[in-house]
């Protein structure tokens, strides 16, 4: 048999085939279905209605509220209404609610284990190959065709390797790892294809910045991105009693066809910022170094984990934020709030002046009131800065990592973060 | 398909700009009026029944919101035509009955243009400049899903004929 990349192998499984070949049309078996509030049980429900169908498998479906949370207007609370009664009314009995954005809850039940192949209605779902997985976004109709049938088609990806060798610099991250290869690859760099990223600096990499990079490979065009298992995966599934899966069994083979392989040296790798609006505008930090902002927004499933919160707290550390901005926390999930209050990571937060926004999507989606004004200037810890998507068109949206961020919102303007941690 | 006239986009036309987030919890109608509204003002109120909107590289990228396409639909787009579609949006379009057509020449379609697609035999004819320009068949399974209008007939076909072998 020729030697297959980690995707092959998921998909070949998946498929019931020993062996796919990249550009092969196959039809897979789903083993989970994760939807959210906003394309999920408000979408299919009716569509589940009009062809009188029901779930085929209510035990591998995961419902997850996050976009319409808080929900503060009538529209809002129809929709999470919705959802809060469609799992019961077809079985779905992993159903979280207002605990946290869907990508990081998702692996924090223990749901996701190496191997897996999965659908979400999210174009963030391929988070979920952090853990060895080939997670894929969809949308709310072809949820209905996975919900319906139990499968999907697929074709099969060829497989792009990012390698990043040596260690990261401080104040360097996952985030910034993504804006450069944003930059590199542009848009549609990925190709719809699979990146799997590699090397000894992401094997240093916990899994929450794993989840980073994978979250990431949307915006590089790429159907999804892909970490092979490893101890520190290991080390995570057992913490969050995901046993069972052999993560030995799912690693890519040696001379496995690759679409490109890209080498990136990890310590030569500055804090990087996207400049409206698109994250492949990305360059290192000085380039914008001492662009004023009003806003700074820590948030989202890409940049308000627990470690991204941490990074933030680093920086801001008995420190204050510059009197004029509006700074704002979002933490990504209950768990990893629960986390920071623990540990004294959000007091450092509060004291520097955070206004803490609930465990949801929130501004990033732009989807509540919470939103970005006429001509408002914000750098956030999100994945995208499309014209409009966070409040008005004007608006200007600076993408960078947490620790840059966190710097900028002390200063009051883009500002390195490692001026702070010298 | 009836000749529609064209629209012209550039690069990366982003799914927040198609459906932007604010009228997301809105129904199609009220969202689909601020389609593309962010980049061409006035696009949702102008456009005619059997128009096709015609975009360069990485049409559709960003989010996963079916109601980009639909949108799109729901103004009365025929087809869409770009030298590529992000994969997540080409999937919507397909999956909602709109035919996405891959052209390496779509730059060569000018804004207001009269152009017939046939996405059965990857053709576009330019009725105002005379040229044919050649698009990447779609792949059989996803022309048949177009055919029957989309995923959700092409669903009911199958049920049904799932019923009709279990009798």
């Amino acid at each position: 048999m020729a030697p297959q990349t980690l995707a092959q192998k998921i998909i070949a499984r998946a498929a019931g085939r020993d062996s796919v070949a990249p550009g092969e049309i196959v039809t897979c078996r789903v083993d989970l279905a994760m939807m959210h509030d906003s394309g999920g049980p408000r979408r299919v429900k009716p569509l589940l209605e009009k062809l009188g169908a029901k779930v085929w498998d209510p035990d591998k479906v995961v419902v997850i509220t996050d976009h319409y949370l808080p929900a503060n207007d009538d529209e809002s609370r129809r929709i999470i209404h919705i959802a809060r009664e469609w799992v019961k009314e077809a079985g779905v009995k992993r159903f979280h609610d207002g605990v946290g954005i869907c990508h990081v809850v998702l692996p924090q039940m223990g749901y996701l284990h190496p191997g897996m192949f999965v659908v979400g209605g999210d174009s963030h779902s391929p988070t979920g190959g952090a853990f060895g997985a080939y997670m894929f976004g969809i949308g709310a109709t072809e949820m209905l065709g996975v919900l319906v049938t139990g499968e999907i088609w697929l074709k099969v990806p060829q497989t792009i390797l990012v390698e990043w060798s040596g260690k990261l610099g401080p104040a360097v991250s996952a985030k910034d790892m993504m804006l450069a290869l944003c930059g590199e690859l542009g848009l549609d760099g990925g190709q719809y294809q699979a990146i799997q990223y590699a090397g000894d600096a992401i094997s240093a990499l916990s899994m929450q910045e794993r989840m980073t990079l994978c979250n990431m490979a949307p915006e590089v065009g790429a159907q999804t991105g892909l970490v092979a298992p490893d101890q520190v995966t290991r080390a995570f599934l057992e913490s969050v009693g995901a046993t069972g899966a052999d993560g030995a069994a799912w690693q890519g083979d040696p001379g496995a066809p690759l679409l490109a392989h890209h080498h990136f040296d990890a310590a030569a790798l500055e804090p990087q910022v996207a400049a409206p609006h698109s994250p492949a505008n990305a360059a290192p930090v000085a380039r914008h170094a001492g662009t004023r902002i009003d806003t700074a927004y820590i948030g989202a499933c890409t940049g308000a984990k627990i470690e991204d919160l941490r990074m933030a707290a680093k920086v801001l550390q008995g420190r204050r934020v510059a009197e004029n901005v509006r700074f704002v926390v979002a933490p990504a999930s209950a768990h990893d709030q629960a986390i920071a209050a623990r540990e004294g990571t959000l007091q450092i937060l509060v004291d520097a002046g955070a206004e803490l926004l609930a465990n949801s999507c929130g501004i990033c989606a732009g989807y509540g009131d919470d939103r970005l004004g006429e001509n408002e200037v914000a750098i956030t810890s999100t994945a995208r800065n499309f014209k409009g998507r966070m409040g008005a068109a004007s608006s200007q949206v600076y993408l960078a990592s947490p620790f840059t961020v966190a710097a900028s919102a002390i200063a009051g303007k883009i500002c390195d973060p490692r001026e702070f941690l010298k | 398909m009836n000749p529609g006239r064209a629209w012209v986009f550039g690069d990366n036309v982003d799914t927040d700009v198609l459906a932007p987030g604010k009228y997301m919890k809105s129904g199609i109608e009220e969202l689909a009026r601020h389609c593309l509204e962010a980049v061409e003002p006035g696009f949702a109120a102008s456009v005619q029944a059997g128009d096709v909107v015609v975009g360069r590289r990485n049409f559709g990228t960003g989010s996963s919101r079916e109601q980009a396409p639909q949108a799109l639909k729901h103004l009365g787009i025929a087809a869409l035509v770009a030298e590529s579609f992000a994969g997540l949006f080409y999937r919507n379009a397909i999956n909602l009955g709109l035919p996405a057509v891959v052209c390496a020449d779509a730059q060569r379609i000018r804004a207001g243009d009269r152009v017939r697609v046939d996405p059965q035999a990857g053709r576009i004819e330019n009725l105002s400049t005379g040229e044919t320009l050649a698009c990447e068949p779609i792949p059989d399974h996803l022309m048949q899903m177009l055919n029957d209008g989309g995923l959700v007939p092409h669903l009911e076909k199958r049920l049904a004929r799932q019923k009709e072998s279990s009798r």
